[in-house]
C-alpha cells in the first residue's frame, strides 16, 4: 500500500524509528483530526458561547454571563429531576445490557442447530423502526389489554398501570431497553472470536470448569470489548430522548422526565436555546466525569493483549 | 463449543466408560438448557417484529382494533405494492444507498487508521485526542444542530447529500473507539515480528492488523451501515425537497396528513429493514466466523 505523504518520513534513514511513529501517528490519526475541526470543533465551541446567551433562535443571541448556569444550579429543580431520572436509567439499563448481552452472545457462540436464525432473530430488534417499536411497546404495556399483564395474570399477578403509574413507568422504559441486548450481542460474538481455542483446550486440560473457564479466560479476554459496551452504553442512555419523547412525553408526574427530554423543552419548545445550551454541557461534564472514572478503574480490569507499550 | 471434541482426542485412554456417559449426560443437559433459554428469549425478542409484519397486512380498519388481532383478516398483500408507490419508494430507497454506501467506505478507511494509530503508535497527546474523539460523543446533538446548519449553508451544501456524507469520511468517534479496542487485543508480539522483518508502520496496518480484525471490521462497518440508513434527524434538517429525501425521512409522508396509514408505513418500514437483516443473515459467516491468532502466547 502506498500513501505518498508518508512514504519519505517511512523510508528516511535518518529518522529514528521512535520519530517515525510519532510522526504516523499523528499522520493516522490525521484524517479524524481533521474532520473534528472543520465540522465538531466549531458547533462544539459555539455551543458553549451559546450557553453564556440568551437565545430564542429568532433574533440574535444576548450575552447574559452565567445567568444560565446560576439558575440551573439555584433555581431549576426540574433539571436535577431529570438529571436523577436519567441517572437511575442509565445505571440499571447499562449494567443490565453489558451482562445479558454477553450471555447471548455466549449461548449464540455455543455450537447449536440454526445458530445463524438464531443470531439474526436476536438481532432483529436492533433494525425495526423507532416509532414502531414505540407503539408497540405501548400497547405491551396497557394495562387492560396488554400482553405483559396477561402474562402476568397467568401467574395470578396483578400487573400494574406500567406507563401511567408514575412509580412503574421508568422499570418499564428500562425493561424495554433490554429488548435491544442483540446490538451488544453482535459485538462480543466479534470480540469472541478473538479469543485463542487453544486457550480453552489447556484450561480444560488443567481441569477447569466451566464457570472457570468463563472467568479467567472469556472475561479477561473480552474486556476491551466490555469496556467498550460500559461508555458507549453510559454515553447513549444519559442521552436517552425517543422513548421518553415518543412514549410518555415525560409523564405521569415527570416519572420519565428524562434529562434530553428536558432540554429538548427548553431549546426547541420554550425556545431557549441559550439555556438548553447550559443544560448540555452540565451533562457533558456529568459524562465526561463518569467516562474518567471507567477509564481509571479500566487498568484494574481490563486486559489488552497488545497494550505492553506506553 | 470444541470443548467435548478436545478431551476426547487429548485425554488418557484408560479414562472408563463411566467418565463418558456422566459426560455426555451432562452435555445433553446443558443444551437442552440453552435452547430452552435460546427459545424462549427469541420469542419475546421477535413478538415486535412479527406485530409489525402483521400490521403491514391488515387494512387501516383492522389495525387500531383493540385488542389487537395476530392475524390479518382478510390479508391486504396490496399494501406493499401500495407502500411503495404511493411515495417515490424507489428513489428513496437510492439515494439512500448513495450515501450509505459512499459514507461506509470512508468511515471504514479513517477510522481503522485513527484507531491503529490510537491503539498501536506512541505520539505526544495520543490520549488527550483519544479523549477528544470520546467526548465528541458527549455533547447532545440537538444545541450542535443550528451551528452545523449554518457551517453547511454557507458551504451551499444544504438540501444536498454532501452534508450527510462528507463529514463522517474524516472518520466516526464510534467506529474509532471500537476498533481501537479491538486492535488492542492483537498480541504486540506480531507487529514486532513484522517490524524485525522490515515491515513499515503502514505495512503493519495492511498485512497485520487488518487481515486480523475482519470480525471487528465487519462489525464497525455493519454498524455504520444500520446508523446511516435509519439516520433521521440530520437528513430531516439538511434535505428540503422530497426528491433528496432518504428512506428514514420518507416514512414520515404517510404521517405528514391528519391521519397516518400505520399498514403502509409498516409495510414500507418492513421493506426499508430488509438490507440491514439480509445483510447481517448472509454475511455474519463472513464475520462471526473465527480469526484464529495462533502461536504467540498460547
Amino acid at each position: 500500500m502506498t500513501v505518498p505523504a508518508l512514504a519519505p518520513a517511512a523510508r528516511s534513514p535518518r529518522l529514528t524509528y521512535r520519530t517515525r511513529e510519532e510522526i504516523a501517528g499523528w499522520l493516522l490519526a490525521g484524517p479524524w483530526i481533521l474532520g473534528f475541526l472543520l465540522f465538531t470543533a466549531g458547533p462544539m465551541l459555539a455551543s458553549i458561547w451559546l450557553s453564556f446567551t440568551s437565545w430564542d433562535l429568532l433574533g440574535a443571541p444576548k450575552l447574559v454571563g452565567l445567568a444560565n448556569y446560576i439558575r440551573l444550579f439555584t433555581d431549576d429543580p426540574s433539571a436535577w429531576r431529570a438529571l436523577r431520572v436519567t441517572t437511575v436509567y442509565a445505571f440499571t439499563s447499562v449494567p443490565l445490557a453489558v451482562g445479558l448481552g454477553l450471555l447471548v452472545a455466549m449461548l449464540l457462540n455455543e455450537n447449536i442447530r440454526l445458530q445463524g436464525l438464531f443470531r439474526t432473530v436476536y438481532y432483529l430488534p436492533s433494525v425495526v423502526s423507532g416509532v414502531a417499536v414505540a407503539l408497540l411497546w405501548r400497547w405491551l404495556f396497557s394495562p387492560d389489554f396488554g400482553l405483559i399483564n396477561a402474562f402476568l395474570a397467568v401467574f395470578g399477578i396483578r400487573g400494574p398501570a406500567w406507563l401511567s403509574d408514575a412509580n412503574w413507568a421508568l422499570p418499564a422504559l428500562i425493561i424495554m431497553s433490554i429488548w435491544g441486548v442483540g446490538s451488544g450481542m453482535v459485538i462480543y460474538l466479534a470480540g469472541l472470536q478473538g479469543v485463542s481455542t487453544a486457550l480453552y483446550e489447556a484450561a480444560e486440560l488443567d481441569g477447569a470448569n466451566g464457570a472457570q473457564r468463563f472467568w479467567n479466560i472469556t472475561v479477561p479476554m473480552i474486556s476491551p470489548v466490555i469496556f467498550f459496551q460500559a461508555v458507549m452504553g453510559i454515553i447513549g442512555a444519559l442521552q436517552t430522548f425517543t422513548q421518553a419523547f415518543i412514549m410518555t412525553d415525560g409523564g405521569p408526574k415527570e416519572a420519565t422526565l428524562f434529562y434530553l427530554l428536558y432540554l429538548y423543552r427548553n431549546g426547541w419548545v420554550y425556545l431557549k436555546m441559550g439555556y438548553a445550551s447550559a443544560l448540555a454541557w452540565v451533562l457533558f461534564i456529568y459524562i465526561m466525569i463518569l467516562t474518567l472514572l471507567i477509564l481509571r478503574s479500566s487498568a484494574a480490569w481490563v486486559y489488552y493483549e497488545g497494550s505492553t507499550r506506553r | 463449543m470444541a470443548g467435548s471434541v478436545t478431551l476426547r482426542l487429548t485425554s488418557p485412554a484408560a479414562a472408563g466408560h463411566d467418565f463418558w456417559a456422566s459426560r455426555r449426560r451432562q452435555q445433553a443437559v446443558k443444551m437442552v438448557f440453552v435452547y430452552l433459554l435460546l427459545l424462549i428469549g427469541a420469542i419475546a425478542v421477535s413478538i415486535p417484529f412479527v406485530w409489525m409484519v402483521s400490521t403491514s397486512l391488515k387494512n387501516l380498519g383492522q389495525v387500531f382494533l383493540f385488542p389487537p388481532q395476530w392475524i390479518p383478516n382478510p390479508f391486504v398483500w396490496r399494501n406493499y405494492y401500495d407502500a411503495l408507490t404511493v411515495v417515490p419508494y424507489l428513489r428513496f430507497f437510492m439515494n439512500t444507498v448513495i450515501v450509505t454506501g459512499i459514507s461506509i467506505v470512508g468511515i471504514m478507511l479513517s477510522s481503522s487508521l485513527a484507531a491503529y494509530s490510537f491503539a498501536r503508535l506512541r505520539w505526544r497527546g495520543r490520549d488527550v485526542v483519544f479523549l477528544v474523539v470520546l467526548a465528541t460523543m458527549m455533547l447532545p446533538t440537538q444545541v450542535t444542530l443550528i451551528p452545523q446548519f449554518i457551517i453547511f449553508k454557507n458551504l451551499k451544501w444544504i438540501d444536498t447529500f454532501l452534508p450527510l456524507i462528507v463529514p463522517v469520511m474524516f472518520g466516526t468517534a464510534y467506529q474509532v473507539f471500537l476498533l481501537r479496542q479491538f486492535f488492542m487485543t492483537i498480541p504486540l508480539e506480531m507487529d514486532e515480528a513484522a517490524r524485525m522483518d522490515g515491515c513499515s508502520i503502514l505495512g503493519i496496518y495492511w498485512r497485520i492488523i487488518l487481515p486480523l480484525s475482519k470480525p471487528a471490521l465487519m462489525t464497525g462497518a455493519l454498524f455504520a451501515f444500520r446508523f446511516r440508513w435509519d439516520q433521521f434527524l440530520e437528513p430531516l434538517i439538511f434535505l428540503n425537497t422530497p426528491r433528496n429525501f432518504t428512506i428514514a425521512l420518507g416514512l414520515r409522508l404517510f404521517q405528514d396528513q391528519n391521519l397516518t396509514n400505520w399498514n403502509l408505513l409498516m409495510a414500507a418500514s418492513c421493506v426499508s429493514m430488509l438490507p440491514v437483516l439480509l445483510t447481517f443473515f448472509f454475511g455474519q459467516k463472513y464475520f462471526i466466523q473465527g480469526v484464529v491468532i495462533s502461536g504467540v502466547k498460547g
